[in-house]
């Protein structure tokens, strides 16, 4: 069966002139776009904080504001639809900022032809994700474009949270911290990778969907010093890593023993030639802490795992023991893994 | 995960290679032949475990980083025909010609498709028989039974809207070139386990009688490798040379019949020129007669002339084991993976690129601050 992404090996950048399906896979790529047409256009300290979310003092209320936009084929996948996807996305950007996600904004680009069933089943999802995640849809709307000029459903969702926990971000994480994961990594990726190509394996896949306000909260309450907060999506975790060890000026050194992964996802991963590191989550957070509130955080954090720590060099490279004892650098993924999946 | 987690064992791992120190007394040059061999070997960090005397050098066994560039310009010049639908294997596609690479035509408007079997691509030739499907076949001795079995089925069913553009290259070969140069550092190898799988490991006999190097025919995990590696160390403080099997899991002495059968109704050997080594005699495999009707070149009348590579890359030496990718004066500076001057910086098991992913040279480290 043909399929349209390609593997994790590099892709090299055929030219500057178009645009490539890397340069919305959360890589390097990515980067490089914002860096040289969308900064230099839109360029505000807010923007220049790079973050998912931006965080804004409105008549002294402290804000968080955010959108995102969702492609994903197939449109209902185990585990969820384009509909979570677009709610949780956004829900967790903001939960990111510290905020409690409020208010949602959705537009839809509708193809022609749609059936109305799909779009009633992506919409009864949307409203039971913003119940669970506490958040309501305040405003909309809907576009519809010719037949083949859309891929069924395209969401693009905003969402304002008011900030309750301010804490420092990636210039807050100090030399020595522990880098935890909230759980296994790679579901919804493998879950979107193995639908879409008629893969089965013995244990059923699931994306890993879901809002992450409520275990964020959980840790601020508990008085955890959150150093630094990055949900995994694009790019999967050392997407994540390396930004934080670039924006930060730290190394990040981590453990492949300990970095969970289930059964189901490693052998695709194995399967397909994929790095689990690499690979989409949609309900997973990496959290920085100072070493020893880590034992604090598995205990709010049932499925998290101690995965690393950072420095002592502030030289911003991501490191891995690898299970036999050796060492690697984790590197930014440079061209795509799997394109369109969130 | 069973039959993986065993051979990715810290324990194991410590334990060969400390025999691997007790067995040794000269420094010695390895070369794993394969490619997959070395991502594992960078990625698992392999070397950290490995005694100093130890130098291993990696082969030439990256399909993508040997077809040599007319191909690929052949390639695009196929894929741009508008009854043209082009398949390949994913990483074909980054790989540049002379001017752009598939990735490049695709992102032009080619209709090209990245397919996991070439039965795929017989697929889409039965669902699209108005559009001509063809088949880059690219690969070692490994991927040659299922390209053959596609253009088997194709005959069989009649098909006349399918064909393949052959780049098959051949291991012992390749190997044979590499201990014939005057520049040959390389005293064993360590042979690539899946290729044979397939094609068994007779035919590297004669070369270790001929060369008196050891040969250890080793898998693609970390445990294979070092057990590869110390098996190899013990023939060579030996002083023996013969050819050994690690993989035995996966490898008998005559690989498979049924594979080698398909292989051999469907292709014969013939010349190949290899990027960045040159024409090695009989180091490739074409279509027989019977089945050239199916030859891309032939069906698209398609020129193939030589053309040129970057001055700067060394991808010859490093293919040959000469040098390794850091020693390289362009590795991670002008020669990226974003902006690759030559194949082994592109696939994902070209030695290069798994130096820049994995083992890159640390910049200097900032002052603390």
């Amino acid at each position: 069966m043909p399929v349209d992404f390609t593997l994790q090996c590099p892709v090299p950048l055929p030219s500057d002139e178009r645009i490539v399906l890397a340069h919305g896979g959360g890589g390097r790529l990515t980067q490089r776009l914002i860096e040289t047409i969308f900064l230099p256009a839109f360029g505000n300290p807010a923007l220049h904080e790079r973050h998912d979310g931006a965080a804004l003092n409105v008549n002294g209320q402290r804000l968080a504001f955010s959108t995102d936009s969702y492609v994903v084929r197939p449109l209902i996948f185990p585990g969820g639809t384009i509909g979570d996807l677009a709610v949780n996305g956004t829900v967790n950007d903001l939960a990111m900022c510290g905020a409690r996600p409020l208010y949602l904004s959705a537009a839809f680009i509708l193809e022609e032809g749609l059936p109305m069933e799909t779009l009633r089943a992506v919409v009864e999802s949307m409203r039971l994700a913003a119940e669970r995640a506490g958040v309501t849809l305040v405003t909309g709307d809907t576009k519809v474009v010719d037949k083949g000029k859309g891929d069924g459903i395209f969401i693009t969702t905003s969402g304002i949270g008011a900030v309750e926990h301010t804490f420092t971000g990636p210039v807050g994480i100090q030399p020595g911290d522990a880098v935890i994961v909230s759980g296994p990594l790679g579901d919804h990726g493998i879950t979107i990778l193995s639908v879409r190509e008629g893969l089965e394996f013995d244990a059923p896949l699931a994306s890993d969907t879901r809002p992450l306000w409520e275990p964020v909260d959980r840790m601020f309450r508990a008085g955890i010093d959150v150093h630094c907060l990055r949900d995994l999506t694009r790019g999967g975790l050392s997407s994540a890593l390396n930004e934080l060890a670039q924006t930060r000026g730290i190394s990040i050194q981590i453990d492949e023993s300990r970095i969970p992964v289930r059964e189901a996802v490693r052998g695709a991963c194995e399967f397909l030639g994929l790095d689990p590191l690499y690979v989409a989550n949609e309900g997973k957070f990496v959290v920085f802490v100072p070493a020893g509130q880590a034992d604090g955080v598995l205990e709010l954090l049932p499925e998290a795992a101690l995965i690393g720590s950072t420095g002592p060099s502030f030289d911003p490279v991501v490191t891995m023991r690898s299970r036999i004892g050796g060492t690697r650098v984790v590197d930014v993924l440079s061209g795509e893994q799997l394109p369109r999946i969130c | 995960m069973k039959f993986l987690d065993e051979y990715r064992d810290a324990e194991a791992s410590r334990r060969l290679a400390a025999a691997i120190k007790a067995t040794l007394h000269h420094p010695w040059t390895i070369m794993e032949v394969c490619g997959g061999q070395t991502h594992t070997i960078v990625k698992s960090g392999l070397e950290d475990l490995l005694p100093a005397e130890i130098r291993l050098v990696h082969g030439p066994g990256c399909p993508v980083c040997v077809t040599p560039i007319e191909l690929i310009d052949t390639a695009i010049a196929i894929s741009r025909r508008p009854e043209v639908i082009f398949t390949s294997f994913g990483d074909m596609l980054r790989v540049p010609g002379s001017s752009r690479s598939l990735l490049d035509a695709k992102a032009q408007g080619a209709d090209i498709r990245i397919v996991y079997s070439p039965l795929d691509a017989v697929k889409l030739a039965r669902e699209n028989p108005e559009r001509q499907v063809v088949f880059f076949a690219v690969g070692f001795e490994t991927t040659a039974p299922p390209n053959a079995m596609a253009v088997w089925q194709a005959a069989r069913l009649g098909l006349e809207n399918f064909s393949v553009l052959v780049a098959h290259v051949l291991v012992p070969p390749a190997m044979e070139a590499i201990l014939a140069s005057p520049a040959c550092q390389v005293r064993a190898f360590l042979a690539p386990g899946h290729v044979c799988t397939v094609e068994g490991f007779e035919d590297y006999e004669p070369l270790a009688q001929r060369y008196r190097v050891p040969i250890v025919v080793t898998g693609f995990e970390p445990v294979d490798l070092l057990e590869g590696v110390l098996m190899a160390v013990m023939q060579l403080e030996a002083g023996r040379h013969e050819v050994e099997n690690q993989y035995c899991r996966a490898v008998q002495r005559s690989g498979n019949r049924q594979a080698r059968e398909a292989v051999n109704e469907v292709f014969e050997i013939g010349e190949r020129v290899w990027r960045g080594i040159g024409e090695i005699p009989r180091s490739g495999l074409r279509l027989r007669e019977a089945y050239r009707r199916f030859d891309a070149v032939n069906r698209f009348a398609a020129e193939v002339t030589a053309a040129p590579e970057p001055a700067e890359c060394i991808s010859g030496l490093v293919l040959r084991g000469i040098r390794k990718p850091v020693e390289c004066a362009e590795f991670g500076a002008r020669c990226t993976p974003e902006h690759p001057l030559g194949a082994p910086m592109v696939s994902s098991e070209g030695a290069c690129a798994a130096y820049y992913l994995y083992r890159r040279q640390r910049r200097e480290p900032a002052h603390a601050r």
